[in-house]
């Protein structure tokens, strides 16, 4: 017996797909001509199966940076579609176990999949109920086999995640991109963040001198800053942003909050404002 | 002709409540020569004892390595415990390579449960035909021994051992179980030892050939201990020279409470 309805021959009625195999991918290459006019159509007609060309709707850069005890992270609270900023309260920073955070730019529906797939791992885990939880490199490796599979597939899941967490006394910034490149560093910034807050995180750790000697307080307000530097220049980014800490004590992700900006300037901008 | 109308198939329950074939499957342990496992709170020491089927012949290779921090001890049908190792060490890697994490002993021990319970409760298959004794270290819970039958019962022990005359090792280890905690390795495998000769046949002695000793724990990778090393706990025993925690427990062992026998119910 032949399996795949597309072979079964004439559909009931309308010379279209009446069987609703549509976008079925088709298996042998005898299709029905009427199913094959179907643009798109399966591996006919000239169309190979495609898999994911761009994200849809996304975030912007995420921040991570270690200091003194721990880990901050920051992200705003946008998701925009295209140039459209489409929604403005989605939680980009998401704490997946108690000491570590997950945070996510790129296409947002790829990352509520991966998160998904992240808490159902920590669920298991729960349930063993033995002693064993997965810390903070052990969610990182995860990660990384989840985002270099899907890019071996052909089909990668279009985000670069930041994962900050605190492991055995020892600190943890690490980044994943869609080709499944893990990357650790004491400061992180995604997207845009790696043009135009990169640069000021290094500068910081250069000036006062590496990831030990910044205190929490410092943290807090080199974030800000990154984050100011971005809500001026990067055009998908929004003054509503929230920061992610996590130390031995635990996380803690803040309420969004928003920086003080001045606009000023731009009255004697050409094509800025007036 | 039929002595038993009930043994025929692993699914068919006796009138009295029992599955014969999972019980005959557990005396295919007890024909395995056997193996002795004990714990210290630091690390855990599986022992074994080698067969030959003769003179010419090489000795079956009875402990097996999983991973850096685990390995087992088998009684019963060799080939079934290559399966079962072959398994082992197959999830083991899978921990690493998903996780970044060894294996928890705790979590491999089920899975090989749910394994064998598979086999005891399908028409038309059968049951393993081999024991095992789990060691593993984890840094996170520390030492672990576990006992593995073809019943799918998965049990821990602070000491077991499995395999023919294991009743006899069982015996000795019950009677020093007090002094296992505390007690270093090289203490931990002369208890092994003495526990492993109580399986011995007559007129037979523990030598370099027929006597494997593991080793794991903290800071100490599963090791297997042989050639020279294991010859000095072996003229260890012959001498009698026993460690101090052995001598001193010899002479209070009458004091100690003696454990139930522990059987496989």
């Amino acid at each position: 017996m032949d399996h795949f309805p597309t072979n079964w021959g004439n559909p009931r009625a309308e010379n279209v797909d009446s069987y609703n195999t549509y976008p079925v991918a088709s298996h042998i290459g005898t299709v029905p001509h009427s199913v094959q006019q179907i643009a798109g159509y399966g591996h006919t007609n000239g169309h190979p199966t495609s898999h994911t060309q761009s994200p849809v709707v996304t975030g912007t850069s995420v921040l991570g940076l270690k200091f003194k005890g721990g880990v901050i992270m920051a992200a705003d609270n946008l998701a925009s579609y295209g140039s459209l900023a489409r929604f403005r309260d989605v939680e980009r920073l998401h704490q997946v176990a108690d000491f570590t955070v997950l945070g996510a730019s790129g296409d947002m529906s790829d990352y509520q999949y991966v998160k998904n797939l992240i808490d159902s791992q920590m669920i298991k885990e729960y349930n063993a109920d033995d002693g064993h939880t997965l810390a903070t490199p052990n969610i990182y490796e995860y990660l990384w086999r989840v985002m270099y599979n899907r890019r071996s597939k052909m089909n990668p899941l279009w985000n670069t995640f930041v994962l900050g967490g605190v492991h055995k006394g020892e600190r943890f910034l690490g980044a994943i991109d869609l080709k499944g490149t893990p990357y650790q560093a004491a400061s992180i910034a995604t997207g845009f963040g790696s043009h135009l807050a990169q640069p000021i995180l290094r500068k910081e750790l250069e000036t006062l001198g590496g990831e030990d000697q910044i205190s929490e307080e410092q943290a807090v307000k080199i974030m800000k800053k990154c984050m100011m530097v971005l809500f001026y220049r990067d055009a998908r980014s929004m003054n509503k942003f929230q920061l992610a800490k996590i130390t031995e004590e635990g996380v803690t992700i803040s309420e969004p909050m928003s920086v003080e900006t001045e606009w000023g300037f731009a009255e004697n901008i050409r094509g800025y404002g007036a | 002709m039929f002595r038993n109308q009930y043994d025929n198939d692993i699914s068919t329950w006796s009138p009295q409540g029992r599955l014969h074939q999972i019980e005959y499957a557990l005396e295919a342990v007890k024909q395995g020569s056997a193996s002795v496992g004990l714990r210290s709170n630091t690390h855990v020491v599986l022992l074994a004892l080698k067969r030959s089927s003769g003179e010419l012949a090489s000795h079956q290779q009875k402990l097996f390595r999983i991973d850096n921090h685990m390995g087992i001890a088998i009684a019963g049908l060799v080939s079934d415990a290559r399966v079962l190792s072959n398994f082992m060490r197959t999830e083991c890697m899978k921990s690493k390579m998903m996780y970044d994490r060894p294996m928890p002993g705790s979590r491999l021990v089920s899975l090989i449960g749910d394994k064998a319970q598979v086999n005891t409760q399908n028409y038309g298959r059968r049951p393993y035909g081999v024991g095992l004794l789990v060691a593993s270290y984890d840094d996170e819970t520390g030492p672990h021994l576990y006992e593995c039958l073809p019943n799918a019962n998965c049990l821990e022990y602070y000491a077991v051992s499995i395999g023919a005359k294991s009743q006899s090792a069982k015996t000795y280890l019950e009677k020093f179980a007090k002094d296992y905690g505390e007690t270093d390795v090289d203490a931990l495998i002369m208890h092994g030892l003495h526990a492993l000769r109580e399986t011995l046949q007559q007129d037979k002695e523990l030598n370099l050939k027929n006597c494997s000793i593991g080793v794991v724990g903290k800071g100490q990778d599963w090791d297997v201990i042989e050639g020279d090393r294991l010859k000095a706990y072996l003229e260890q025993l012959e001498t009698g020279a026993a460690t101090t925690e052995t001598g001193a427990a010899a002479t209070t062992a009458g004091d100690l409470p003696q454990g139930e026998a522990m059987d496989t119910e």
